[in-house]
């Protein structure tokens, strides 16, 4: 038992460690290296970083609960894109116009409404037809980003509301508008997941399915509210991200799946469902997005990134495996 | 292989149900159009599909073993940029052959994460395109490749050329096609495949080598990227560096579409021939019905959740899963 915890301890504390590690090494080797004078743990750097965690963070959040379920969703970058067109489109329509600035809590909803069916229907389609999530949310990674491409062609779809640059821009007690975003659902996600019945069956669906059906869980429902759930959090990454930006190509969202996961895995969540946790997946988001800032820092191309995450989400993987080895599972998996 | 016993229709239609939804489909599109069927369109059709059908055909393997590919698509560019490059360093006959030796290497750098350090597929290879993709960039320094000199070079064969009037590319397809047909249904390794993939606790105590089968099926894969790298390359002589983004999820496309499991143990390379040109042939019959190009994407998706769908149906007899 006391083993346990102290690997408990180590795997929840690895991500702080390794960020602790990697400020530690950009800012000495930013010292040597950098070409701009500015220290990498400057104050408002910092902050700059949290803001640009926000969109793959918001979004992580959500994957974190969809994989401690034992699924995935490859879906979300396209439901981020439709949103963000829906948020941004609908802010042109006549009647909207007529509204002034009421218009922007109105726009809201319609985008966060998208989120939530485009999630509702993966969740009824994985619930009803029993088509493993990876399929289903493959097709519908492709559908959605059909339904993307054939809303607006290949044109970017743009409007800029002052109203909305201005909120989005603000910073409250220091924190950008999606920093309190990114912490805000990352703290509700995490009252949810620890402190209601619906975060416990989460637990122990993805554990043990057949054990959870035969205590009663109705694994279905979960499903779909889990899948709304995140077609939601997509939509809210999209409404806080292009508030700022007003303007969205169709291609924008594309790959935000892959980092989402990238991001939870570095967390510490397991892809076979049953652990994880949203905090470790808040240090997972912060980890790869210091990676990226910091080799910019120290003066490294940028292509280099994806080549250093690559390899750390794959040596992650190893060591993991390394501190769980246990005797019975070594033929099974 | 229990539905092979199964009788009548409905077990026809399980068994052969994406035969029949194309063979369905191609008498549709030809009654509405019947330019569809015009042997120049029919073979623009698969030329157009035979990069991703190569592709399709080695991930047919690591997805009959069990496992997941999804770094073919950050692959195939690296394998493009690298032989454009080489080409002018030190020529196409060399060139080549140094291609498929890197790009194998990095399937057996997978391989051997997947296989002998029994790695989750899914994330090793999410790593590895995330990986490539920097590796690719680094090496290109994230300009386009070009080849120099376009018309004097032999090198355009693979791409453009032809033999009696079949275009090279499906040549190399359809070959590749049935020689990895008959490594998968007619020789002890095919069969080591489908164990691992099927049960590979089984497998292990039947003495098979799971490690080295896996490792093989990934080696194959990357023999595949390679190949479609190179008839990619050889068509336009020139390429950015993304020109395989995305492309690991429509290859997993078809391979599913073909009826492999994501669990592993079935499929053949027959059903992925046949799910690579149902995504062609159903791209090609909604632009020749005039709707716009992006409607296939959502037609793809409801043929996939629909042909799932009813394979898991036919299996389990009920058409509503089970879940509570």
């Amino acid at each position: 038992m006391n083993n346990t915890t102290r690997a408990n301890l180590i795997k929840q504390g690895a991500i702080w460690a390794f960020i602790v590690v990697e400020l530690a090494f950009f800012s000495i080797a930013g010292e040597f290296l950098s070409v701009t004078d500015s220290a990498f743990m400057d104050f408002d750097n910092m902050l700059l970083l949290l803001k640009q965690s926000a969109p793959i963070g918001i979004i992580a959040l959500g994957m974190t609960i969809i994989m401690i379920n034992g699924n995935i969703d490859l879906s979300v970058g396209a439901t981020f894109a439709l949103a963000a067109i829906v948020l941004l489109d609908s802010m042109t329509w006549p009647f909207m116009q007529a509204l002034g600035n009421w218009a922007i809590p109105l726009a809201w909803l319609f985008a966060l409404a998208t989120g939530v069916i485009l999630g509702a229907i993966n969740g009824l389609i994985v619930w009803k037809t029993g088509v493993d999530a990876f399929i289903v949310t493959l097709g519908s990674m492709l559908g959605y980003r059909g339904l993307v491409f054939m809303y607006n062609g290949e044109q970017p779809t743009s409007h800029l509301n002052w109203t909305l640059v201005d909120f989005a821009e603000a910073q409250f007690l220091g924190l950008h508008t999606a920093t309190w975003f990114l912490l805000g659902a990352g703290l509700l996600l995490w009252l949810l997941m620890t402190r209601t019945v619906h975060g416990r069956n989460a637990y122990a669906i993805g554990n043990n399915r057949d054990a959870a059906v035969n205590a009663g869980i109705r694994v279905g429902p979960h499903f779909l509210w889990n899948f709304m759930l995140i077609g939601f959090l997509a939509a809210l990454s999209a409404v806080v991200f292009y508030s700022e930006s007003g303007s969205v190509n169709p291609n924008d969202g594309m790959l935000y799946e892959l980092w989402a996961i990238t991001a939870v895995v570095l967390g510490g969540t397991k892809l076979s469902g049953g652990y994880g946790s949203i905090i470790s997946t808040l240090g997972g988001v912060i980890a790869i997005q210091l990676l990226r800032k910091g080799l910019g820092h120290i003066g490294a191309d940028t292509e280099t990134v994806n080549l250093v995450i690559g390899l750390i989400l794959i040596a992650v993987l190893f060591l993991d495996r390394q501190l769980n080895r246990k005797g019975k599972e070594e033929l099974r998996t | 292989m229990a539905e092979l016993t199964r009788k009548g229709l409905g077990g026809f239609l399980a068994r052969q149900g994406i035969l029949v939804a194309f063979a369905v489909f191609m008498i549709a599109f030809a009654v509405a159009n019947p330019r569809f069927i015009d042997i120049d369109n029919v073979f623009g059709v698969i030329r157009s599909s035979a990069i991703l059908g190569v592709m399709a055909l080695g991930v047919t393997f690591v997805v009959i073993g069990g496992n997941l590919d999804l770094s073919v698509g950050s692959m195939m560019s690296f394998s493009t940029i690298v032989v454009l490059d080489l080409h002018d360093k030190i020529g196409p006959t060399l060139a080549i052959p140094s291609m498929f030796l890197m790009t194998m290497a990095l399937g057996a750098f997978i391989g051997i994460l997947v296989g002998y350090l029994k790695l989750n597929s899914l994330i090793v290879t999410l790593g590895m395109l995330s990986a490539i993709h920097g590796l690719t960039l680094t090496y290109s320094g994230g300009k386009n490749m070009d080849i120099a000199d376009k018309e004097g070079t032999w090198f355009a064969v693979f791409g453009q050329g032809g033999i009696a009037g079949v275009p090279m590319p499906i040549l190399m397809f359809a070959a590749l096609a049935i020689i990895l047909s008959i490594i998968l249904s007619r020789t002890p390794f095919g069969r080591k495949v489908y164990a691992v993939g099927g049960n590979g606790v089984a497998a292990t105590f039947s003495g098979i080598p799971r490690a080295r089968v896996v490792f093989m099926t990934y080696l194959m894969s990357s023999f595949c990227v390679a190949t479609a790298g190179l008839i990619q390359a050889s068509r336009s002589m020139g390429s950015q560096n993304t020109v395989g983004q995305g492309m690991e999820l429509e290859v997993l496309a078809a391979v599913i579409l073909g009826g492999a499991s994501l669990l592993g143990g079935a499929g053949t390379i027959f059903k992925t021939v046949i799910g690579v040109l149902i995504l062609g042939f159903i791209q090609n019959g909604l632009l020749l019905l005039g709707l716009a190009f992006y409607a296939q994407y959502v037609v793809t998706w409801i043929i996939i959740i629909l042909a799932v769908w009813l394979d898991i149906a036919a299996k389990r007899g009920g058409l509503w899963s089970r879940i509570a």
